[in-house]
């Protein structure tokens, strides 16, 4: 057991899963002698060499893009995509091609890529820089999108996406990377794909993933106060979705909050909310309620408190959710 | 063509001439040879066309006009090399090993694919222009990383110049010094667009603001595309990177079979190139030269047909596959929205399971 902060504990995950395969590359930009701008990288081309940390030119799909040719010839590349809101010029070789060759190919490729991206806003940045793109490629089959909430997750999810023949979108909570948390080097705490109860509750369900797990904690210790029981669930993973775990709360709890930062409308929310109405209607007290980004760009990081979902904004919702 | 950068060694009317940097020493039976895979995959093409006409095909890319970039080209590669085409590469399928039927499939919509790349050293067509270009990049840098004294060819066209990744491509190879070759075919038309909507200059020139060489040839010559190319993949496979040749050729038919030509561009122009046929001009060649004569290409144009007709028998033998068969190769493991999926379309079919269906 050792304590890491998240940047380091996805670091230290990067490091064992080069030393555990050779295939394994690093690129992206900035990564190498800077180690990243959030550090991430760190000190991993000193030890592993320019040829398996390669400091790309700067152009996101040509990053993307390389990454995939060097997965078609049997490597795999864990790409870092710098901040949320410079992914998009690497769209179109996500959706068209890395999320398509196993398919095209009828199985014979695997184009088995890592797109490292830290997400989220919280952090008093510029335009670009605070953004939750997830929906875009949960709505892409092809595609897996996770997302750690603690340092042991990062450790863990990170290696268990470098070994995974698919291609995964690895969103990190950038407002989380100075989080500090024990990593149980030993034993994964759970497959990619597993939502995980963070906290037990009994009056209503509270769904989150990535950044704002650790809001929903908050809010959940507030409601305590007020003398609610809230079970906090994290995701981890965003496609494919753990809907039994959700589900096995939900029938318990009979209410249903979702939230993160994306914007609601067409938002992962959306798709929780009608897939747990489907398997749970005659256990819900409540409409599923939804609490998350506005239906504008991200805002200038000094009102980004008002956009992103607060603990107020939280409990707003659970009192509407208990009091329907 | 006056540009002493134009590399031609036959010319239009089937005269051997020479280059400065270029020379092909080519043995009779591989001039043979080469005559025998265009009069071939034109023949193949021409029935891809009818099969499409007929309602056998959803849609057909054909390469007439082509022939002699994409057998200079294909049969320039070794068999360790590695290529990505674009969707009009019948003729380089053909020269990897590729069955002709295979490549109908993606046209007659059995599949998107068509073949196992690692089989021919052919990845899958890519139809988003330019997206080849950069996994073409990376897979050389993954040759460079193994040591492997191999290249990477990639077809690009004249449209595909404009786009983001091709010039991103140009990027990584220049600073990496990847072992690819660009194979651009020019033949001038991106659809209804001349190549004088891509570029103000020559697209070869291009090369040398990426940092690596570009040569224009003439792409109906097959002896100077198979020179060039030879000459450029043997240069990328010792480790000098990458080059981009520019295939100056022409496209005769439509841009699909579901494009018409004759709204955007003039008769004469097409007459033009008619005269710089790839396939006339070899002809000419050999029989002049005494290295083949009529009965000979006869012969060949029989075997063709025989090909185009067992291509025909194929094509319509080909079924559309279950419907079932879609959850496939959605992920290489397991996942369980598309587990439950396939699932729902077994119940909504009332079939016992998936196998029932296939």
């Amino acid at each position: 057991m050792t304590e890491l902060t998240l940047a380091k504990a996805v670091n230290e995950g990067l490091r064992k899963a080069m030393e555990d395969n050779s295939k394994v590359l690093l690129m992206g930009e900035d990564i190498g002698k800077l180690g990243g701008v959030f550090r991430v990288t760190d000190g991993l081309q000193k030890d592993f060499g320019e040829s398996r940390v390669i400091d790309s030119p700067l152009g996101e799909s040509g990053i993307v893009g390389t990454a995939i040719g060097l997965a078609v010839r049997g490597y795999r590349t864990v790409v870092e995509i710098q901040f949320d809101g410079f992914v998009y010029p690497a769209f179109d070789q996500l959706v068209s091609q890395a999320a398509k060759q196993h398919s095209r190919s009828e199985g014979a490729i695997t184009p088995a890529i890592v797109v490292r991206i830290p997400y989220g806003g919280g952090i008093g940045a510029v335009e670009h820089h605070s953004e939750s793109p997830e929906a875009y490629f949960a709505h892409t089959a092809g595609l897996r999108v996770v997302s750690p909430s603690t340092p042991n997750d990062a450790y863990w999810m990170i290696r268990q996406a470098v070994t995974c023949d698919d291609p995964v979108i690895f969103l990190e909570p950038k407002v989380r990377y100075w989080d500090k948390g024990d990593v149980d080097e030993d034993a994964p705490p759970a497959g990619l794909h597993d939502a995980v109860v963070r906290r037990a509750g009994t009056d209503a369900t509270l769904v989150a993933y990535g950044p704002s797990v650790k809001t929903c904690l908050k809010a959940a210790e507030a409601a305590q106060g007020e003398g609610r029981s809230v079970e906090v669930i994290d995701l981890r993973s965003i496609s494919p979705l753990d809907v039994d775990t959700v589900a096995a709360s939900v029938e318990k709890t009979g209410r249903l909050l979702i939230a993160h930062e994306a914007p609601v409308f067409g938002g992962m929310g959306a798709e929780i909310a009608a897939r747990l109405t489907e398997r749970c209607f005659y256990s819900l007290a409540a409409p599923p309620l939804r609490v998350g980004g506005y239906h504008t760009p991200y805002p200038p990081s000094r009102v980004e408190e008002e956009y992103l979902p607060n603990v107020d904004r939280l409990l707003d919702a659970l009192d509407r959710a208990m009091d329907f | 063509m006056s540009d002493a950068h134009f590399v031609q060694l036959l010319t239009p009317e089937g005269e051997r001439v020479s280059h400065p940097d270029y020379d092909l020493e080519i043995t009779d039976d591989e001039a043979r040879g080469l005559y025998r895979d265009m009069v071939v995959i034109r023949r193949l093409d021409v029935e891809s066309t009818s099969l499409q006409r007929q309602g056998q095909l959803a849609l057909w890319a054909p390469l007439l006009g082509q022939e002699a970039a994409q057998i200079g080209a294909g049969r320039a590669l070794e068999a360790d090399d590695f290529a990505f085409p674009g969707y009009r590469e019948h003729g380089i399928a053909y020269c990897r090993g590729v069955p002709p039927a295979s490549c109908l499939r993606v046209f007659r919509q059995v599949t998107h694919g068509g073949w196992d790349p690692y089989v021919y050293n052919l990845a899958e067509p890519s139809i988003v222009i330019g997206n080849n270009a950069l996994n073409a990049v990376g897979y050389a840098m993954g040759l460079q990383r193994d040591g492997a004294e191999n290249a990477v060819m990639v077809a690009i066209g004249d449209g595909a110049m404009s786009q983001g990744d091709v010039n991103e491509s140009f990027v990584w190879a220049g600073v990496f010094q990847a072992p690819v070759v660009f194979l651009l075919q020019n033949n001038h038309w991106a659809i209804s667009e001349p190549t004088e909507r891509q570029s103000r200059i020559g697209l070869y020139h291009r090369a040398e603001g990426f940092g690596f060489p570009g040569v224009r040839v003439d792409g109906n010559d097959v002896f100077a595309m198979l020179a060039v190319m030879r000459a450029k993949l043997a240069r990328a496979r010792e480790g000098s990177g990458p080059t981009l040749v520019e295939a100056f050729t022409y496209r005769m038919g439509a841009h699909t079979t579901s494009d018409d030509p004759t709204r955007y561009r003039i008769d004469t122009e097409v007459e033009e190139w008619k005269l710089r046929d790839p396939i006339e001009r070899l002809r000419a060649f050999l029989v002049r030269t005494g290295v083949a004569d009529t009965a000979w290409t006869e012969s060949i144009d029989a075997e063709a047909d025989l090909l185009a007709r067992s291509l025909r028998e194929e094509v319509l033998a080909m079924k559309g596959p279950s419907p079932v068969s879609i959850f496939d190769h959605v992920y290489a493991e397991a996942h369980p929205l598309v587990d439950e999926e396939r699932a729902d379309m077994v119940a909504l079919m009332g079939a016992q399971d998936a196998e029932a269906l296939r």
